[in-house]
């Protein structure tokens, strides 16, 4: 426990912060045994044996795996158990272990202006941007360290000073598809790296939208706040004059997906990145009513969203066309490279960011109804 | 060159310089500190015992626990030195132990390079 107070006492130093101050809810990164390995592991479960208990609402990012269903969807059994290890080691420190990058879909909801210690980077976009919660990127060790000590230092994001725009993002096309958003999401996080975004020209966004722009915008980037006009909470109160102008037209949005088109043929699709609202699933499940998939779709999504779902009749109707709701994993931190896939289709700028590299998948890039139709 | 102390220690070696933002998930293997980002200015390329130089962190926030790993694994870099250095890059350097220090004009640093890296005293030399 001491270590972890040390770590946020000599963050604090290295980015002055003034004081310690209260959190509301933490989010901790680093889940999956694929991303934290055995050093991360021994690591936690360290922690974990010396007693060390959370002081605040805490929820946990994805798993490397359906917590429930990994033996039927194909995990490989080795990797289950270094994982439940992880998860166990969790839950004795009394995290919540519904393990999902959407806890805002799943009950862990902060409030406008609400200090808060977040890690998973979308999450952390989208508490900052659409909510107007305050928080800084955090790595998976430091929101732990806050969420054991129920505190953070005050700097950064925190301060409102810091959550000024310093680019201006002129959008010049209608965006359409939810994978409209990765794209431009992921061609504007390239662009601007680490800075906040101020939007213009975004006639309408609805959550699931916005979720899917700041993803991106956090992978090919390092954006942790963003602001659209008329649309998100901060949006009419920062300063937004004079400040450097990009445009993202038509030519750009193509671009865009051709740069994230590596494969040809998908031999798995998976939506849900980030984890899919219940809005999407039911989406889906229209599209999917009556039809047989030739090869699998997943859609990834949090324990809580698919109990819903679950009710709502629509993981039937997804069943029986062929593909799985799958719950607290998503591709990218699954070790999908070692069940035999190749190329997966997604429409997520986030995911097609990612998985080239981490699950060594060629990628389509692709609009829902592409990637379905794809897989008839 | 005078920087910030973000992790201390002391480190000498081969720069191996980046002008892009390094994500250390999904961009570097944990077992071999090989970079596997598709398409970076490094990739292919292992920084093991390395001085790894490079403007700013990107990506995801697991990356703090994959710089924690590639020490535990003994591939890690022997020191950092960024431009701004953030916090996820920050959190993983402390745990780790590598020394690491920002504020640096890190263009005057060129690949291959002999650097002597104070991290207690936030110093950069090339030799």
């Amino acid at each position: 426990m001491e270590r972890l107070f040390r770590l946020l006492v000599r963050l604090g130093e290295i980015y002055n912060a003034d004081s310690m101050i209260p959190v509301g809810s933490v989010q901790v990164a680093g889940v999956s045994y694929k991303s934290i390995g055995d050093p991360g592991m021994e690591f936690l479960e360290d922690i974990a044996s010396k007693g060390a208990k959370v002081k605040v609402l805490t929820y946990l990012n994805p798993a490397g795996m359906d917590l429930e269903n990994w033996k039927k969807l194909g995990f490989p059994e080795d990797f289950a158990k270094n994982q439940l290890r992880i998860i166990n080691a969790f839950k004795k420190m009394g995290i919540v272990v519904t393990s999902t990058c959407t806890p805002y879909l799943a009950g862990n909801l902060p409030r406008f202006r609400e200090h808060i210690a977040w890690s998973e980077s979308s999450a952390v976009s989208f508490s900052n941007s659409v909510i107007g919660a305050r928080t800084n990127r955090e790595g998976g060790p430091s929101a732990l360290a806050a969420a054991i000590c129920g505190v953070t230092p005050n700097y950064g994001l925190h301060l409102w000073e810091n959550r000024q725009p310093n680019v201006k993002v002129k959008v010049n096309f209608n965006l359409n598809y939810n994978s409209d958003f990765g794209a431009l999401g992921w061609y504007v996080g390239k662009q601007v790296k680490n800075k906040i975004p101020y939007f213009t020209g975004i006639k309408d966004a609805n959550t699931d939208q916005l979720k899917a722009l700041g993803a991106a915008m956090a992978a090919s980037g390092a954006v942790a706040l963003y602001h659209v006009e008329g649309i998100t909470p901060e949006a009419d109160n920062v300063k937004k004059e004079g400040l450097e102008t990009i445009s993202v037209g038509k030519k750009e949005i193509k671009e865009t997906y051709d740069k994230l088109n590596t494969g040809k043929k998908p031999d798995i699709v998976i939506f849900g990145c980030p984890h899919a609202s219940l809005r999407e699933i039911s989406l889906l499940a229209d599209k999917l009513e009556g039809k047989h998939l030739k090869r699998p779709v997943w859609i990834c999504t949090s324990r809580m969203v698919k109990e819903a779902a679950e009710r709502m009749g629509y993981n039937e109707i997804i069943a029986k066309a062929g593909g799985s709701i799958v719950a607290d994993t998503c591709m990218v931190v699954s070790p999908i490279e070692k069940m035999g896939y190749k190329t997966t289709g997604v429409n997520s700028g986030k995911a097609a960011n990612y998985l080239p590299g981490f699950c060594k998948q060629e990628v389509c890039f692709a609009n829902i109804d592409d990637l379905v139709e794809a897989q008839l | 060159m005078k920087g910030r102390t973000i992790s201390p220690g002391k480190a000498e070696g081969e720069a191996i310089v980046s002008p892009e933002p390094i994500g250390f998930y999904g961009g570097i293997d944990i077992n071999t500190g090989i970079v596997i980002e598709k398409g970076h200015p490094l990739e292919g390329r292992c920084v093991t015992g390395k001085i790894l130089v490079f403007p700013c962190g990107k990506g995801s926030t697991v990356g703090s626990y994959v710089i924690y790993g590639l020490k535990k694994n003994d591939v890690a870099p022997a020191g950092i030195i960024n431009k701004e250095t953030e916090t996820i890059v920050a959190t993983g350097v402390i745990l780790a132990g590598i020394p690491c220090i920002d504020k640096i004009e890190i263009e005057k640093i060129k690949d291959g390079n002999k650097i002597f890296l104070d991290a207690d005293k936030g110093i950069v030399e090339i030799k």
